[in-house]
């Protein structure tokens, strides 16, 4: 028994040792000044000093990369969730063939790999000579965040006692009171988790946005680093700017879990 | 049918979870052949006594045999016992033939033997067609049915069913009491069957174990459970009851309802507080002044389809609750009277509360993980003692604030004039509470205790 | 509540005009020539030309590799997760997850560099090691999220009429789980055969995958071609999906 379970722990140890390797890789290389990822040359915080003073090459680029990333980001999950909340409600009140469809098609975005959806929205765009840029980057990324929208505040709606809005109704509750006390209060946890899931997806999205950024040079971080590798040289403040949002990253979703697993345990 | 021998014995059976007693020294044992219910109310043990014999867990202290044999090492998939469970935990993976011949297969039984023995079964739980069915096309009563089915075609030495019925609407429940009884009987396999209700208890069983807070209350025939309760736990948890304080005078004279009344009861002693039970149906109405023990006021009179339910506020300010067959108009007077073989007087299990405490200085005291201010005379800091406080003097009240401690109420019995509840406190103790005041089952209360209440003595050995 | 439902309409409209219009523009644009004519030579095209066919072979052959290797290290680590034994904490689990919130265009600079100060050349190995780093999160979630809501009263129904440890296992446990797998399959299978840019950065752009002959054909103005790439995609994604469609309700049905 005991041997078993320290074969599991192994295991999963050495699993997640491969799967943060180069996570720890690039943490510890930005504490060099190397332009390259795996040069050591003695320890340093000037690429930190260069990211928070902006002093470095290039520095515009990839600032203006990073906001890109965080406004495209916020914009698409805000519609998104926005959209996708009302699309919920009503396909949650469809039937038959039309609920049917409804789901099908919110299913596609989903299973579709990001180059389909990418080239689709390209030829779109084309077609209807849209000229591509911010617009269009932006409505690419609410297309494929909204599903994941519609698949969190869905089963919120299943779960709710169908009876709690007309009892608001019957209490002398307008409808848009009984919607805005009743309804979204208890698919907030929904929303909120559907709006995260949109944001992480946009952040890290590269494919759709490749495509659909059009040749107004408009770069997110994906983007620039993807441009910035095949020139052969990382933009250095990359290492310690990655760094910066994994830790983030942890500790947000390290709290959120912990805070969950006190809740239940509580209860 | 049922044989002499224990099939099944369990001794000095003990288990704890997460520091918390579950099971306290559970001694029992099964015969041969016969249907043994495990009845309690939920998150008594009895479950866990079912998954520990089955060895799904394993027993912190205690010995479970099977036929003799201590059956502590044996993995499940060792033990020629199988299980009901309780929703059902059919492979939704396999049709119906595949799910009853799982066991069999493993066994590298040959195919003719695994179909016939399939079919078989299949044939004794009346569902022969449905072979080639996906469980998840069945009906709960199908499913169940299945699940019997899979487990006996094993041919195990006991058949254990953790709740069954629990999931199945009243009607089909009913079918299946019948059915399993009569399965019970062709079949001939010790059946050991755990359950919430007590009607079904009632029902099925040769033997019922009454378990509360993982400790047996009372082991036997169903109708010598239902007629001698031996506390008031069991009288109130099996069949509808009247239960009151009473006072033993002497051998086969007991007093309650400020009346003395004949009885059977013997060697209580004289003058001995008790617990009296009355079923509703062994309280009599009689015009003859000659056979009338006391009088009443009717209150309230309800139809229940075969009998009359009514509640009656006796002379000397108890209510009761009577069932006959004839109805007696809502405000009129009647004269009663009760069997001295209806009576059923019950040792007291306690007479007042009491507990470990520790003086932790001038006029205080400590006991349940709290201090409370009394009068210390005559002890000295940090003498042990004992705490005993009247169970009338217990306060409860409806908020935290002002009370000496909190809790939560885990059991209410009507005692016709006043209620006694038990209040299990955050530490897991319990207070036993009189109150006139009405309260629900799970409310959360504060408990407030009066320096001039609490009585001490010197310490005794054990607190209840 | 009936005009409720009239609440998924704006939606619809946004899915026709987003999701399946710019779908069909991929089946015309590849059957048709640059003036809008009918043809099927780009598809012809596809089917003659060594090159594409050759990197389409490729592209589903480290596919499949890459596929059983996440289900290889991803279903045991799954299985340990999920299992109260070994594992307690919801924490854990997310720190199987938490990688994929990093860019993966540079957790994969950073994999290909670590191989090239280890001194092994960027090739093929390293592509699909890369790849099952990349995508092995995709393949636990939804192999953790089944196996963790699995009623334990299966594994002991099974013990109970006889089963050993390693029985449970392989005719309930693992039957019972495949939905998950599955799932992880359509997660890991597709993005790979699509990948760009991953596949270049982990073989020093010796090695292209399907994805990048889409992006290099989209890039240089070739759109006629690349959506017959697209094309054949797309028709790989449908029969995937109803096959896993059909496996699945098999596996709910219970006939294996």
């Amino acid at each position: 028994m005991n041997a078993k379970k320290v074969l599991a722990k192994t295991y999963i140890g050495l699993v997640l040792v491969i799967l943060y390797a180069p996570i720890v890789f690039i943490a510890i290389f930005s504490f060099t000044e190397a332009k390259s990822l795996g040069n050591w040359t003695g320890f340093s915080i000037d690429l930190y000093r260069n990211l928070f003073t902006g002093s470095m090459q290039n520095s515009a680029g990839l600032l203006s990369a990073l906001e890109n990333t965080l406004l495209i980001a916020l914009i698409a999950s805000v519609v998104a969730t926005f959209l996708g909340t009302v699309a919920a409600i009503g396909i949650f009140n469809l039937k038959g063939a039309k609920k049917n469809t409804m789901n099908f098609l919110n299913n596609i975005p989903m299973i579709n790999p990001d180059i389909i959806t990418g080239v689709s929205l390209f030829l779109l765009f084309v077609f209807l000579h849209i000229s591509q840029g911010y617009v269009t980057v932006i409505l690419a990324h609410i297309t494929f965040c909204t599903p994941y929208v519609v698949l969190n505040v869905l089963p919120k709606l299943s779960q709710m006692n169908p009876n709690i809005y007309e009892a608001a109704l019957d209490l002398g509750a307008t409808p848009s009171q009984a919607l805005r006390k009743v309804l979204i209060p208890v698919l907030r946890p929904g929303m909120v988790s559907g709006f995260i899931l949109s944001f992480t997806m946009s952040l890290d999205d590269f494919a759709v946005t490749f495509f659909t950024r059009g040749t107004i040079g408009l770069e997110t971080l994906s983007t620039y680093i993807y441009a910035d590798a095949r020139k052969g040289g990382l933009t250095p403040e990359l290492k310690p700017l990655m760094t910066i949002i994994f830790l983030f990253i942890l500790m947000v979703l390290l709290f959120i879990n912990i805070r969950q697993s006190k809740n239940t345990e509580k209860k | 049918m049922i044989g002499n021998d224990k099939i099944i014995n369990i001794e000095h059976l003990s288990k704890s979870f997460d520091g918390k007693k579950v099971l306290d020294d559970i001694n029992l044992y099964v015969k041969r052949g016969e249907f043994l219910t495990l009845l309690g109310p939920s998150g008594c043990g009895k479950t866990t006594i079912l998954r520990m014999i089955a060895g799904f867990l394993q027993p912190d202290e205690g010995v479970i045999t099977l036929d003799g044999k201590d059956i502590a090492g044996l993995p499940p998939h060792m033990r020629p016992l199988n299980t009901v469970f309780q929703r059902y935990a059919l492979f939704p993976h396999l049709d119906v033939y595949d799910n009853i011949a799982f066991g069999l297969k493993l066994k590298k039984t040959p195919e003719e033997e695994i179909d016939e023995r399939v079919r078989r079964v299949l044939k004794l739980v009346a569902m022969s067609d449905y072979e080639d069915r996906d469980v998840s096309t069945l009906s709960g009563g199908q499913q169940q049915r299945i699940a019997i089915a899979r487990a006996i075609v094993n041919q195990p030495k006991v058949l254990l069913l953790d709740e069954p019925l629990a999931a199945l609407d009243l009607k089909m429940r009913k079918d299946m009491q019948i059915e399993l009884k009569e399965m019970h009987k062709k079949l001939g396999i010790t059946f050991i069957y755990v359950t919430h209700d007590q009607e079904e208890a009632l029902t099925l069983s040769d033997t019922i174990v009454v378990i509360n807070e993982g400790k047996i209350q009372q082991i036997g025939a169903p109708i010598d459970i239902y007629n001698e309760p031996v506390n008031c736990f069991v009288a109130d948890f099996i069949g509808e009851s009247n239960i009151l304080k009473g006072r033993m005078m002497r051998d086969r004279r007991v007093a309650f309802l400020k009346h003395e009344f004949d009885c059977v009861d013997e060697g209580f002693g004289e003058d001995v507080p008790v617990d009296v039970v009355v079923r509703p149906e062994d309280i009599y109405f009689t015009t003859d002044p000659a056979k009338c023990q006391f009088t009443a006021k009717v209150n309230s009179c309800t139809f229940k389809g075969v009998h009359y339910e009514m509640w009656v506020d006796t002379d000397t300010g108890y209510e009761l609750m009577i069932q006959d067959y004839d109805p007696y108009p809502v405000g009129s007077e009647v004269m009663l009277y009760i069997d001295p073989d209806d009576i059923q007087v019950m040792k007291k299990e306690r007479t007042d509360n009491s507990f470990p405490a520790k003086v932790t200085g001038e006029g205080k005291v400590e006991f349940l993980e709290t201090e409370f201010e009394c009068n210390t005379e005559g002890f000295e800091e940090g003498d042990d003692v004992t705490a005993s406080i009247r169970f009338e003097k217990v306060d409860l009240l409806d908020h935290e604030e002002d009370a000496d401690l909190t809790g939560n109420i885990v059991s209410i019995l009507y005692m016709g004039n006043h209620y006694h509840l038990t209040v299990k406190t955050e530490a897991g103790e319990n207070i036993w509470v009189d109150s006139n005041d009405i309260w629900d089952k799970g409310d959360f209360v504060g408990i407030k205790i009066l320096p001039e209440d609490i009585k001490l003595s010197k310490a005794t050995q054990g607190n209840e | 509540m009936s005009k409720r439902s009239s609440w998924a309409l704006p939606y619809f409209i946004f899915l026709v005009l987003f999701v399946v219009l710019p779908l069909l523009l991929i089946v015309f644009y590849a059957l048709t020539d640059g003036n809008g004519h009918f043809t099927l030579a780009n598809i012809t095209r596809f089917f003659s030309d060594g090159d594409s066919l050759s990197t389409f072979a490729l592209s589903i052959e480290v596919a499949i590799e890459n596929t059983l290797l996440c289900i290889l290290i991803g279903y045991p680590t799954a299985w340990i997760l999920a299992n109260k034994d070994y594992n307690r904490s919801a924490v854990t689990v997310v720190l199987f997850i938490l990688p994929m919130w990093v860019n993966a265009l540079m957790r994969t600079l950073a994999t290909a560099e670590l191989f090239t100060m280890a001194g092994v050349t960027l090739g093929k190995g390293t592509l699909l090691f890369g790849m099952c780093y990349d995508y092995l999160p995709f393949m636990i979630y939804p192999i953790y999220n089944v196996l963790n809501k699995m009623d334990v009263s299966y594994s002991e129904a099974a013990q109970d009429l006889g089963a050993k440890p390693s029985e449970v296992f392989r005719k309930v446990t693992l039957p019972l789980s495949m939905p998950g797998v599955l799932s992880g399959v359509m997660m890991v299978f597709m993005p790979t055969v699509s990948t760009f840019a991953i596949s270049e950065f982990l073989t020093n752009n010796k090695i292209k995958l399907f994805g990048t002959i889409i992006q290099e054909n989209i890039n240089n103005s070739m759109w006629n071609y690349g959506a017959a790439l697209s094309l054949i995609m797309l028709v790989i994604i449908a029969i995937t999906t109803m096959l896993q469609k059909d496996n699945s309700e098999q596996l709910e049905g219970g006939t294996i």
